[in-house]
């Protein structure tokens, strides 16, 4: 493997843009937590809402701070490192990233700032639109993304200029509704919701360790476990449909994924494998004959490695680990999600024990899943960008390898320093608790368009020129 | 309808935007190094706190919009200014977090640390901006639809002009947003730095005017200023533009030596003025330029995406940036009046 400018590159985009996702996939939830709280205020009355609400979008606002600072880097990779694959699909990406642009902008020049700054300035009801405008937007955003990326990997309603070599769309509502786009969108939804509800889960099972069980945080455990324990299950099922599409469409991502080395009529289900001696270059232990079961939906032959050259199908080695890791974590969340409702329902979730010992590092497993899955489908659908007609290779930026490298040294640096402090003071709010309880925001002005960094300040020392919405 | 030159107007006034508004923002930030102590470099950044960030989004809507709007003009020019774009990236980000790390570090070294990210980052920031300013309009090496050229190109004796440039300039912006925001000795030392940076930047703007004048017979043509003639014909309908860029600065300097005097004129003119010797140079630079967007390579209309996704954009743009300027008008009137000691959110 030689380090050229084409691996580097890649290694600059899949490391920048996953540290950006975990940013997107936590506020997504958040926000849509937010939203329930505050609506649950509203509706009931109870204090407890509030106070997780006012608790929460502190670290909402620095969420999503980040998630714009790591997303401007974002919005020059194509440029610097993909100048090819931006000048080839310009007039099919372009409109559907520069809605995302538009949205994500449009909501923190509007909605997010009387979400984190209007606490005390404008009416309930408006202060809960524009809760839920910002919850709706977030999810939005998600959407372009998702149908850039979907359009990616199955390339729908477009032709290409025989003069210039470039793709343009025939028809919009293919391009952004492409095949694999509902399954993924969904998955990755559900995924953030999920994420979202393992965090607040860890922060919940952590203050009750530490004795600093209150109010807001039963609450807070509760809604995560019973969350996780109705989302889990469905995201196994959106996981099986977006494999059913892959493997409509991409079924080299599918061999690789499953691990299967043969074409078969039946295939089994590979849980682990090792390098080995032979002609498929892995043995593993296989379940076999599930695929009657799991691709129920596929007809004739289920295409295995050996269907495809080696240079046309996806690198086998971390793509099969990473599909593992991202179900493994689901598979923990899922089972430590029916552990929490079997203690709510038998009352003992309040008390601290091994439980809450497990809660607390599984607040990383949605993260992880996150970033595998993504490796999954990403790594998956390699050799291509635009899959089946635009190689990674040929997408590439003419820049040196010594630029990239140097690009990518500084962005690891850059994002170690920032993205620690960050982090480090993310957590340092969670695992505070409930102590800075009833205050809202400290800002006393609202603030420019995009500016959440300002509404993660201390709680202010003084409540009396706070006042609460009456 | 003309939709990429729609386009190539949109994404020149975001571009503009983003120049005169965090270009104030990185000149406050710059200046701040002069601060003689916390409170005062803390009454500094108060007067950028409450827009810095929505000043920033420009960028993005500009970098956005170019990949959005003319692929192909993105795609020459990204690779070209790959070094400078990634230490801009680096500089802003520093710069951004340093607005709120600054105020968290509690021990001495931290806080020092990010005090330096502040005027640290917004120098590099703007120097950067300057050399990406030059680099494009000396123009790429392409082969076909791509660049060709080397990894330090942008490098050149007018990119670092540029960067000299617009960097003095960005510091000639801030010092007259703090004449605007603040009063007293902050105010007098806002005035000083204005007038050593007025002067400076009168000779950048000069030199860069008649650097790019050469840097390519078309444009000598379009002026109609050579070494050896005058066209009176072509530089007579475009002198406006430069004289007045001469009469604002002239204005300027004498409004910047009366502040603080009794027959001073308003705190906020200089401000508009300083915006003004902007604009000029602006439209100057793109009337020596127009039509092209990798200069003397592609035109607007050889660059742009297809109409029919121009025009799926230009729906939501068309909905959105009125929305977005008319809140950021709000904002900016929210915050009219000078900054007080204690000011700004960590008060």
């Amino acid at each position: 493997m030689e380090f050229d400018a084409l691996l580097l590159s890649r290694l600059q985009f899949a490391f920048v843009v996953a540290f950006h996702i975990l940013f997107p996939a936590f506020t997504i939830g958040l926000a849509a937590f937010l939203a329930v709280c505050e609506g649950l205020w509203l509706k009931t009355g109870q204090d407890v809402f509030k106070r997780l609400y006012l608790h929460w979008v502190k670290i909402f606002a620095l969420a999503f701070a980040m998630g714009v600072v790591s997303g401007v880097v974002m919005s020059y990779q194509f440029g610097t490192n993909w100048s090819v694959f931006a000048d080839k699909t310009g007039s099919v990406m372009g409109p559907l990233l520069g809605y995302e642009v538009l949205t994500a902008f449009f909501l923190e020049a509007t909605f997010l700032g009387v979400m984190l700054f209007g606490w005390n300035r404008v009416g309930k009801t408006l202060h809960f639109v524009a809760t839920c405008v910002v919850a709706v937007g977030t999810s939005l955003s998600a959407f372009w993304i998702l149908a850039a990326n979907s359009w990616m990997q199955t390339p729908a309603g477009f032709a290409l200029d025989p003069e210039t070599g470039t793709f343009y769309a025939t028809d919009w509502l293919a391009v952004i509704f492409n095949p694999s786009f509902p399954s993924r969108y969904v998955h990755m939804m559900l995924a953030a919701f999920i994420t979202t509800a393992a965090v607040v889960l860890a922060a919940g099972a952590w203050q009750m360790l530490r004795g600093r069980s209150s109010q807001p945080t039963r609450w807070q455990t509760r809604m995560a476990v019973g969350t996780l324990a109705v989302l889990m299950p469905l995201q196994i099922w959106a996981g099986h449909w977006s494999g059913d599409v892959a493997h409509e469409h991409q079924p080299a991502k599918i061999a690789v994924v499953e691990g299967w080395c043969e074409t078969k009529d039946v295939q089994g289900t590979v849980l682990i494998a090792w390098p080995a001696d032979n002609e498929c270059g892995h043995n593993g232990i296989e379940i076999p004959n599930t695929s009657p079961i799991l691709f129920s939906s596929a007809h004739g032959e289920l295409k295995g490695m050996d269907a495809f050259a080696e240079d046309e199908r996806p690198p086998f080695w971390i793509v099969f680990w990473s599909f593992r890791f991202m179900v493994g974590a689901g598979l923990v969340l899922l089972g430590l999600a029916f552990w929490g409702v079997w203690k709510w329902w038998r009352g003992t979730i309040d008390t601290p024990g091994l439980f809450h010992w497990l809660a607390v590092p599984s607040g990383s497993l949605g993260f992880i899943a996150v970033l595998t899955g993504w490796i999954t489908a990403e790594v998956g659908r390699q050799p291509w960008t635009v899959y089946g007609h635009l190689t990674t290779a040929d997408s590439v930026a003419p820049v040196s390898a010594g630029q990239v490298a140097t690009s990518l040294l500084v962005f690891m640096v850059v994002y170690a320093i920032v993205f620690t402090a960050g982090s480090i003071y993310m957590a340092r709010i969670a695992t505070r608790g409930f102590e800075d309880d009833g205050t809202a925001p400290p800002r006393v002005h609202p603030r420019a368009p995009g500016s959440p960094l300002g509404a993660v300040d201390e709680p202010a020392k003084v409540p009396g020129d706070i006042v609460a919405i009456k | 309808m003309d939709l990429p030159l729609i386009w190539a107007i949109l994404i020149a006034v975001a571009v503009m935007l983003y120049v005169l508004l965090d270009g104030m923002d990185l000149g406050v930030g710059m200046l701040s190094f002069f601060a003689k102590d916390d409170e005062e470099r803390n009454m500094m950044s108060a007067t950028i706190e409450p827009v810095w960030d929505g000043n920033e989004t420009w960028l993005i809507l500009g970098g956005g919009g170019l990949f959005a709007a003319f692929p192909l003009a993105y795609a020459v020019i990204m690779p070209g200014v790959y070094l400078p774009v990634l230490v801009m990236l680096a500089a802003l980000i520093f710069r951004g977090v340093a607005f709120e790390f600054r105020h968290k570090a509690v021990r001495q070294p931290t806080r020092h640390f990010w005090n330096g990210a502040f005027y640290g980052g917004s120098l590099v920031a703007a120097f950067s901006q300057g050399i990406i300013l030059g680099a494009f309009i000396t123009g790429f090496e392409t082969d076909g639809r791509n660049f060709a050229g080397g990894a330090f190109d942008w490098l050149s004796p007018f990119s670092l002009l540029t960067g000299v440039s617009v960097t003095i300039g960005y510091i000639l912006l801030g010092a007259c947003w703090l004449i605007l925001k603040t009063e007293g000795e902050l105010q007098a030392k806002a005035k000083r730095f204005g007038l050593i940076a007025l002067v400076a930047v009168s000779i950048c703007f000069a030199l860069v005017s008649l650097a790019t004048l050469s840097i390519d017979p078309r444009v000598t043509e379009r002026w109609g200023i050579s070494m050896t003639a005058f066209d009176f014909a072509k530089i007579l309908p475009l002198s406006p533009v430069p004289l007045a860029g001469i009469a604002l600065t002239l204005w300027l300097a004498s409004d910047l030596m009366r502040i603080g005097t009794h027959d001073s004129g308003p705190d906020w003119r200089p401000y508009l003025l300083a915006i003004g010797i902007f604009l000029s140079g602006y439209v100057g630079l793109a009337i020596s330029l127009f039509p092209y967007l990798v200069p003397f390579e592609f035109t607007l209309w050889q660059a742009a995406a297809r109409d029919n996704a121009l025009g799926l954009m230009l729906v939501g743009a068309a909905i959105m940036l009125p929305l977005i300027l008319l809140y950021t008008a709000y904002v900016y009137s929210l915050f009219w009046g000078k900054v007080k000691p204690g000011d700004g959110y960590h008060a």
